[in-house]
């Protein structure tokens, strides 16, 4: 089940990749990156099966600063849509220089 | 700084000889101290040295050629340091000179035990792996003559310029850049091998170029000043390709390491052959050889005492002194030799020629100086190196009064011009004339010299003359160069030829020589009446020195006469340089001395003083100065007249066929080409458009957008994977 | 687990969640409307979770439920509540046919890439048994244990700096997030 496991992490996380190019909605963005971790959070526990417990300790931090990142980065999309009244990131490009 | 002597302890290392290296420096010690007058007094206001102040030129000398300018009515003011600029100039030269004759002295009472030359190393200069070279100087018979020639005469024209510079404002800057010339002169003979006698030769070139452009605010002087430099500097590219091959060759550059060298090296060989002509190309150079003389007669534009001394007694003789220094490398050269003394007779033909035709006093004697070294370079070309140092030694003293003796003409025609406000030119010959009433002694030493140049026995110019042609005469017999071809010549046809040519150019001397006293001194004067209350003798501290040259210019065939008359005396020169140059002469001769029948010798020496008298009676009595005109009166030159007033166009060609084109090629290509083109279009602004461009492109890449930054993140991540993939 | 069921049922229910998993995430790539986006994640996350617990880490399956898609996706729901941005019509957001085209091929490119690299870099033997704290259900503290041990052992100081994160996080929501006053100081 390993490798299944790992290769099914891979799918996961590429099509993560996949999302994050492709979608303009910030916070949809911003989920597409949730994936990303939770596909590397399998990829842990898969492998923790093999090599003991400290995988699935790791799993416990990213989720942690996963919820962190979340809870800030939703504060960021909120303020900016105070601003400009959308969250369509190509909208968003002050820093073009 | 330490000396060295030889480990076997030459005769000369506990004489007088050990302070040899004064000699050198005095003339530099007066350059700094008189250097420094000049400079001190420039930031004094009041009437102001050309150098100093900006100001523009007199304005009277509207004419093309600049000349002596010094006595304008808007400059004639004595500088306030001259006095003891006077003491200093030609103090620290006669001190050089005492110096040099206790020398002379003390070499000559070593007699036969100076075999060897005495080497006093100053101070190691280029300690650099395998080219060693050291500040050496080296004393032997042949520098001796040269050194108390330079300072010698030296002497004499420094004393003289106290009185004929009198009223320049550059005074201390004119003794300043003369004593540096001797420094450097004395740097050039006195040198122990040839980077120091290179020193010395551009050393030399520099301050003909400082004191040609004396007056400098005249553009015509300042040209001719780099004139004088450029083409001389053509030749030193000569020079130092035959250095090159030297050292590259031999390993070796003083003379002691050359001379051994040399006896390894293939007689007619190709190395030899090529060193000796890339010497030569040099020395045409310096001393105003074919092609490269063209200098010498625009150096006229520079005070009249600097042409007695540079172009007429020291710095020309540079080249001839050099290749009897070199005598062990042209004995192995024929070719190199015939092509020496080809190209030295052709230059006193040529020159002689142009000699014929120049209204302007001191073109007349540049263009006789250049005939006349032509001759030493037909001398030491030959082989018979002492004759051509001979020639050089009387040469020095003869022309150097006349030099000297038109600047007293000039110097008087100069004044008489400025008595009366008149502008016409004080040095051409058609204003002058029957000066011999005003200035006689001055109008007899230079028949002196003129008898003397002519070649009319018992003046020294004829016997040095005719040792140059009977030496030429003796190898085309039982020689090397008899024996050697050239460009396809046999060797003695063209010592024939050579001999010819030098007849030509002693009857064609003869005539123009006449012709210039002739014109100067007799007939009638067209100075105009005003003028004529203002001539009068030169002050005694110009005609002094004069007189001396004189009696050296009468006497000076005592040095070296021949056997045919000298008895026990004769020969003296020949014996004196035996040690230097005495193997070289023997090589070209097949180690026997060459020598004529007596009977042969009458001949020749008839046939010399014939062609001579025939020269000045032809001038005497075919030309007609009452026919002259005043120079702004005269009419235009026709035909071969004009050709040789013209100088046969030669300048002419050189700017058409190499001036222009390298004027030419360095304003398109050198300068539009690559410096504005290349370096500042495509090195710096290209640079500059290419930081500015890939700032563009980078500058792209901020697009502020999230979305942008994702990608580039996500490729950027891909292609690291795919390196690490690929491995 | 794998070794108390037998592995054809252990292998169906594998694959049959990992397809579950892979079809929500592309439904959840190519939703318009974020909610219907939102909806779709959370299913991959029970998936997950799912996975979680047949791959004998009970706990984090548990945490993950709790978590990640009780408590993180809960809160992105609230997000797209608060900003009325949930009608699908004004939010085409999707890119046009080219860039989609492109980021499936490099998406596939990665994919590629990790397939070669894990085949060519994982170790072909697993290590030996003893080096492994394998996690069984016997003992005392259960499944638990074996991840709050460590945890609170040799990872206690990167407990403590995640809780000290943990607060910076709040910290900067509640700011950032917070409404301008009229009286408040920048």
């Amino acid at each position: 089940m390993l490798a299944e496991s790992l290769a099914l992490s891979a799918v996961l996380f590429g099509i993560g990749v996949v999302g994050v190019l492709t979608r303009r909605n910030a916070i949809i963005l911003f989920m597409c990156v949730e994936l990303m971790l939770n596909a590397v959070n399998l990829s842990f526990v898969a492998l923790s099966k093999l090599y003991g417990a400290t995988g699935q300790v790791f799993v416990v931090f990213v989720m942690t600063v996963a919820a962190a990142e979340a809870a800030v980065g939703l504060a960021i999309i909120i303020a900016i849509f105070r601003h400009r009244q959308s969250v369509n990131l190509d909208d968003i490009n002050l820093l073009k220089g | 700084m330490h000396t060295e002597l030889p480990a076997t302890g030459h005769p000369l290392g506990d004489t007088v000889a050990r302070l040899a290296w004064l000699i050198p420096l005095l003339p530099l010690l007066g350059f700094v101290i008189n250097g420094a007058l000049a400079l001190r007094a420039a930031a004094v206001p009041g009437p102001a040295d050309p150098s100093a102040a900006g100001h523009t030129g007199h304005g009277t000398d509207a004419h093309a050629h600049g000349h002596d300018a010094s006595h304008d009515a808007h400059h004639a003011a004595r500088h306030p340091a001259a006095r003891l600029v006077s003491l200093v100039g030609p103090g620290v030269l006669l001190a050089a000179f005492g110096l040099a004759a206790a020398t002379f002295v003390a070499m000559r009472s070593a007699g036969e035990a100076m075999h060897a030359p005495y080497v006093l190393t100053l101070f190691s200069w280029l300690p650099t792996g395998t080219l060693s070279l050291d500040a050496a100087l080296q004393l032997d018979q042949l520098s001796m003559v040269m050194v108390l020639i330079i300072t010698g005469i030296g002497t004499l024209i420094h004393l003289f310029s106290v009185g004929y510079m009198q009223d320049d404002p550059g005074y201390p800057r004119y003794f300043a850049y003369l004593n540096l010339f001797v420094f450097f002169m004395l740097i050039l003979v006195m040198g122990a091998s040839y980077p120091m006698m290179f020193i010395g030769w551009e050393g030399v070139g520099l301050c003909s170029y400082l004191l040609i452009g004396f007056w400098f605010t005249e553009e015509a002087n300042a040209n001719a000043g780099k004139k004088a430099f450029i083409v001389n500097r053509i030749g030193d590219f000569g020079f130092l390709i035959a250095m090159f091959l030297l050292f590259s060759n031999l390993g070796v550059l003083d003379y002691a390491g050359v001379t051994a060298g040399a006896a390894e090296l293939q007689m007619g060989g190709a190395l030899v052959t090529a060193v000796c002509l890339f010497l030569f190309l040099g020395a045409t150079g310096k001393s105003a050889q074919i092609p490269l003389y063209v200098w010498l007669p625009d150096a006229m534009a520079g005070p009249t005492p600097v042409s007695a001394l540079i172009h007429a007694a020291t710095m020309v003789t540079a080249g001839v002194y050099m290749i009897a220094r070199s005598a062990s490398l042209f004995s192995l050269a024929p070719f190199a030799q015939l092509t020496v003394a080809v190209v030295g007779a052709l230059t006193a033909v040529f020159a002689a020629t142009i000699g014929l035709k120049q209204w302007d006093i001191k073109k007349v004697l540049a263009y006789s100086t250049v005939s006349q070294l032509g001759y030493m370079f037909v001398g030491v070309g030959v082989g018979a190196y002492t004759a051509g140092v001979f020639h050089l030694m009387t040469h020095a003293f003869f022309k150097a009064l006349l030099f000297l003796g038109s600047g007293s003409v000039i110097y008087a025609m100069h004044h008489a011009y400025h008595a009366t406000h008149a502008h016409a030119d004080a040095q051409d010959m058609r204003n002058m004339g029957g000066l011999r009433a005003y200035m006689p002694i001055t109008s007899t030493l230079m028949w002196i010299a003129t008898l003397a140049i002519a070649g009319i026995p018992p003046f020294s110019g004829f016997f040095s003359k005719d040792e140059i042609l009977a030496s030429v005469f003796a190898r085309t017999q039982h020689s090397t160069l008899a024996e050697a071809s050239w460009l396809g010549v046999p060797g003695s046809v063209v010592l024939y030829g050579v001999y010819a040519l030098g007849l030509a150019a002693a009857l064609m001397t003869a005539v123009y020589m006449t012709r210039m006293m002739l014109y100067t001194f007799h007939g009638p004067n067209r100075t105009g009446t005003a003028e004529q209350a203002h001539l009068h003798e030169a002050p005694w501290i110009m005609t002094g020195p004069l007189i001396v040259l004189g009696a050296l210019s009468l006497f000076g065939g005592l040095f070296n006469l021949p056997t045919l008359v000298g008895g026990s005396m004769s020969e003296g020169l020949h014996h004196w340089l035996e040690p230097v140059v005495g193997a070289g002469t023997l090589q070209v001769t097949h180690g026997e001395p060459a020598h004529l029948a007596h009977a042969t010798e009458y001949v020749l020496i008839g046939v010399a003083v014939l062609i001579a008298v025939t020269g000045i009676v032809l001038a005497w009595t075919r030309l007609k100065p009452a026919e002259l005109v005043p120079a702004d009166q005269a009419p235009v030159e026709r035909g071969i007249q004009r050709v040789l007033l013209n100088k046969w166009f030669v300048d002419e060609t050189y700017d058409r066929t190499i001036v222009q084109p390298t004027l030419g090629l360095s304003r398109t290509l050198l300068w539009k080409g690559i410096d504005a083109g290349l370096i500042d279009g495509v090195l710096v602004n290209g640079s500059a458009l290419l930081a500015r461009g890939l700032g563009w492109v980078g500058a792209q890449f901020q697009t502020g957008r999230v979305g942008t930054y994702a990608w580039v993140l996500v490729l950027g991540a891909v292609a690291v994977l795919a390196a690490f993939s690929f491995r | 687990m794998d070794n108390t069921f037998h592995p054809l049922f252990y292998g169906f229910h594998f694959y049959l969640f990992s397809l579950i998993a892979i079809a929500s995430a592309l439904l959840f790539v190519t939703r318009k409307s974020p909610v219907a986006a939102a909806l779709w994640l959370i299913n991959v996350m029970f998936c997950l979770a799912a996975l979680y617990v047949m791959l004998d880490a009970q706990f984090i399956g548990a945490i993950q439920v709790l978590v990640y898609a009780g408590a993180i996706m809960v809160v992105f729901l609230f997000v797209v509540m608060l900003l009325n941005l949930g009608r699908p019509g004004e939010l085409a957001d999707i890119r046009g046919l080219a860039p989609r085209l492109v980021a499936g091929g490099v998406g596939l490119a990665l994919l590629a890439e990790v397939m070669v690299l894990a085949r060519t870099r994982f170790p072909a033997q697993p290590l030996p048994a003893a080096a492994v704290g394998r996690l069984s259900a016997q003992g005392a503290g259960g499944v638990i244990a074996p991840v709050a041990g460590p945890l609170f052992r040799e990872h206690l100081l990167a407990f403590e700096l995640t809780s000290i994160l943990l607060l910076a996080a709040i910290v900067g929501a509640v700011v950032i997030g917070k409404t301008r006053e009229a009286g408040d100081a920048r």
